[in-house]
């Protein structure tokens, strides 16, 4: 790459480099305040809360984990967690493929039931309606509690009656319905409220579902979907049953984790096992139905990988100890860099120092855009990189010594010296990033952290040592402080041992 | 101080020259006594797992009156039974891990220590693992490790040249073997912060490693044209041209980490920031000692096998053999070798010493 022994053509230009770092340190720091972002987002380790990894398996022997059933997943579990009403709550799949695991994040204290919460299977069912009405308590519209429907308990009567589907607790499914009994549900909008049937119809017996344009009613989406044999006879005699009932005894409600997703009327008896849903669906709308009958298709299970529940005190136990773990590591390199490299510690604790404004305003900025989020990990990774960070400014320095070895004056031995050590130094970061990464895309939890704030540390790294480091040096090159060789500078002749006849030295 | 400064200048120059290279077979045999001790602790010890791999709960509440004693009877009176093990951290805290529980029985633990010890609930900090999760993070960490391996493979076989990405991935998987006997050896806990540690390690071993090859290459770009020095002694240079460097370099990057291994061992008594820092700073030590011993000597050994390094090493031979003794020579520093006078002074005069 680099050709060394050519005589480097000096186009430094370190004011203009210098420039540029100003901008890009101001309009970051623009950004952060642009977006509000006024303090780093904490993970859980160091603020308090409980964090459930979850590891989805088929609930059923011959089933397979599909990457569609895990998404469908999260956001079957997103649904129950927010029904919590905690904010800042969260709930993410990590890995890739099939290969996912779901992790929910809970801040404060209120993660204990979070636990029981999460880990249930949610089962896709088929049940007929018995009633329905507006999604608030009969003391609201007393319209629904009018009419008791004959057949149900007393318990299910009054539960209806009192059933408000506009809070959040209302849509928390659990997973727990019972299959064979009748129970009371509201829409996934809020709006509806239904008595419920048992269920007739399980999602596992539906082998296909698809959205598509129903090309007969004009461009209208619907969504169509195949029963295996099971499946289709017990269909073919649910649609029997109530096609010709009354509304709206005439539907038949998807029920999707205690949910009612979709409560299509049946319009005729359906005995070939294939069944199309038509309506006002947009595209999104009903494909996002689709993707609910595929998911009851292969419902998941989950196996709770690891439960970590950490209190506020721990957390603000490990942030302190983590910062000053941190502050103290950059206070001892700066100490060493001043006893070796004398003068150019300067260099060293300014480079630092600018990376580390840099790193906090990407923390900063990151957090408010990406939802990036520092945890005790990712503080080890930074600090961690402060050693990478300053091997760049090592290696550098032993260059431009070498060259003044090889007898150059100090001003042609920093740009000389930069094009050697820049080749290092890009190789050497580029196997620190290429770590970073992998770990970050195989690894779960607490790696990906760690494994993100080291490949972040690094790319600053590089950063700062092309805009800030090189420029400075160059400029600092031009000083009579360090271009005579002073003996505190660092870059005295007998710092780089070597004799000219001009200066005297004791060998 | 200044007289490290001035050795760096005479490593420089070759005028001070420590025969690294030339003694591989000695590092070889060090290298080979850790390896076969790390063999025989993972044969006879095997690692300390912890919970988060064989499946199991801890809970760590704050107390300051209640002895290991008492807590292990509150929790053996739940009836959960299994193995428990219960250390007091620090002055103010108890620790207590069991095998793996249901929620059920996780629940009677928390009601036991929250009705004995008068700490609410929300103050217990609990780690539940499952029985198969550790198989899952074991086999990610595998499956990271060699995607690692393969990619570094290829990156520094296409940025320098294949035998250097042999010669640095031998040292790496040197540096986690060893880290890892270290491990079992002594008995330190495996938990997933040490194996962020230990694959932070391939990484930096490999970037120390890097550096140093670089160097090499540079030395070794017209090796073949002039006939001055084998393939080993230029890259015995380039390892002593880098030594100051590779000394500097870990020195600051163990600060950091010690400063982080002394705040999370001694004030937290426990968990990632100990683990890490500790992995860490053992295997950054193993590291920096394979980038500077092992790494060159290995990729010496390989290039002198070329037909093209054999023939040089004849013409180098040829020409002399002051240059020879300087490599061969075992004294580990010696002042004016013949190499300076290759570089700077007259040809052709062997005998004559360094001029100072």
């Amino acid at each position: 790459m680099s050709t060394p022994n050519k005589v480097v053509k000096s186009s430094a230009r370190p004011g203009r480099a210098l420039a540029i770092l100003t901008l890009i340190l101001i309009s970051l720091g623009a950004t952060a305040f642009i977006t509000d972002a006024t303090s780093v987002r904490l993970g859980l380790d160091l603020r308090g809360g409980t964090s459930v990894t979850l590891q989805p398996r088929a609930s059923t022997a011959g089933n397979e984990v599909t990457s569609e059933a895990i998404d469908q997943a999260v956001e079957i579990i997103r649904q129950r967690v927010n029904s919590l009403g905690v904010a800042e709550s969260e709930v993410t799949a990590q890995g890739s493929g099939t290969n996912r695991q779901i992790v929910i994040s809970v801040p404060g204290e209120n993660g204990r039931r979070v636990v029981d919460l999460v880990g249930q299977t949610a089962e896709l069912r088929f049940r007929q309606v018995l009633a329905s009405g507006l999604g608030v308590p009969a003391s609201v519209d007393s319209s629904t509690a009018a009419t008791p429907v004959a057949g149900v308990s007393e318990a299910v009567n009054q539960s209806f009656a009192n059933l408000d589907c506009t809070t959040a607790a209302s849509l928390q499914g659990t997973g727990t319905d019972d299959p064979a009994a009748a129970i009371t549900a509201c829409s996934k909008d809020g709006g509806t409220k239904y008595i419920l049937a048992p269920a007739e119809v399980l999602g596992r017996q539906i082998s296909e579902a698809s959205a598509g344009i129903d090309t007969q009613a004009g461009s209208a989406w619907s969504v169509s979907l195949t029963f295996n044999n099971e499946g289709t006879s017990a269909f073919g005699a649910l649609t029997a049953r109530v096609t010709s009932l009354p509304e709206p005894t005439n539907q038949v409600a998807i029920v999707l984790d205690g949910i009612v997703q979709s409560s299509p009327r049946i319009t005729e008896a359906i005995p070939s096992g294939t069944a199309q849903i038509t309506g006002s669906f947009t595209q999104i709308e009903a494909q996002d139905l689709a993707n609910v009958l595929k998911y009851g298709a292969l419902p998941l299970a989950f196996d709770r990988g690891e439960v970590q529940q950490v209190s506020p005190t721990l957390g603000s136990e490990q942030l302190t100890a983590g910062l000053l773990a941190g502050a103290i590591g950059l206070f001892l390199v700066t100490i060493y860099s001043f006893f070796y490299y004398r003068g150019l510690g300067i260099v060293v604790t300014g480079s630092l120092a600018v990376a580390a404004v840099m790193i906090y305003l990407l923390a900063l900025v990151l957090g408010e855009t990406i939802g990036f989020t520092l945890t005790l990990a990712g503080i080890a990774g930074i600090i961690v990189a402060i050693g990478i960070t300053a091997d760049s400014f090592v290696v550098y320095f032993e260059r431009i010594r070498d060259e003044i070895r090889e007898g150059r004056s100090l001003r042609s031995a920093v740009e000389s010296g930069w094009v050697k050590a820049r080749h290092t130094i890009l190789v050497a970061d580029a196997v620190s990033i290429i770590a970073a990464v992998l770990l970050y895309f195989f690894a779960v939890g607490s790696v990906r952290g760690f494994a993100f704030a080291l490949g972040l540390t690094t790319l600053v790294d590089l950063f700062v040592v092309y805009i800030f480091t090189k420029p400075l040096m160059t400029i600092m090159a031009r000083l009579k402080f360090f271009n005579s060789g002073h003996r505190f500078s660092g870059l005295s002749d007998k710092s780089s041992g070597v004799t000219r006849t001009t200066s005297s030295v004791e060998a | 101080m200044s007289s490290i400064k001035g050795l760096g200048g005479r490593l420089y120059t070759g005028e001070t020259s420590v025969n690294i290279v030339g003694n591989a077979k000695r590092w070889y045999i060090v290298s080979a006594l850790f390896t076969l001790l790390s063999i025989g602790a993972l044969a006879v010890q095997g690692l300390h797992l912890g919970i988060e791999f064989k499946g199991g709960s801890a809970y760590t509440f704050p107390t300051t009156t209640a002895t290991v004693e008492q807590a292990r009877a509150a929790v053996e009176s739940t009836g959960i039974g299994g193995e428990l093990i219960i250390q007091k951290i620090g002055t103010d805290k108890i620790r207590v891990q069991t095998g793996s529980l249901t929620t059920a029985q996780s629940d009677s633990v928390e009601a036991a220590i929250t009705s004995n010890f008068g700490v609410v609930a929300a103050d217990i900090d609990t780690q539940l693992i499952g029985p198969s999760w550790g198989k899952e993070i074991t086999k990610k960490a595998l499956y990271g490790l060699l995607a690692f391996i393969i990619v570094i493979l290829l990156f520094l076989a296409m940025t320098f040249e294949p035998k250097m990405a042999i010669a640095a991935l031998v040292a790496v998987l040197h540096d986690v073997f060893i880290t890892v006997g270290i491990y079992a050896l002594i008995g330190f806990d495996v938990t997933p912060a040490t194996v962020i540690g230990f694959l932070t390690i391939l990484g930096y071993s490999l970037y120390d490693t890097v550096v140093i090859f670089d160097k090499v290459r540079e030395n070794t770009r017209s090796i073949t044209s002039t006939s001055k020095q084998t393939f080993t002694q230029a890259t015995n240079l380039a390892v002593n041209q880098t030594i100051v460097r590779s000394i500097n370099t870990t020195v600051i990057a163990l600060l950091p980490v010690a400063a982080i291994l002394f705040i999370g061992g001694g004030l937290l008594g426990a968990g990632t920031l100990k683990d890490i820092s500790l992995a860490l700073f053992i295997g950054m030590l193993v590291g920096s000692y394979s980038s500077v011993f092992i790494a060159p000597a290995v990729l010496a050994q390989l290039r002198e096998k070329e037909p093209a390094m054999i023939a040089l090493a004849k013409r180098v031979q040829a020409r002399g053999t002051a240059a020879v003794t300087a490599t061969t020579t075992a004294s580990s520093v010696q002042g004016g070798s013949a190499v300076v006078n290759d570089r700077r002074g007259p040809r052709n005069q062997p005998k004559r010493k360094g001029r100072k």
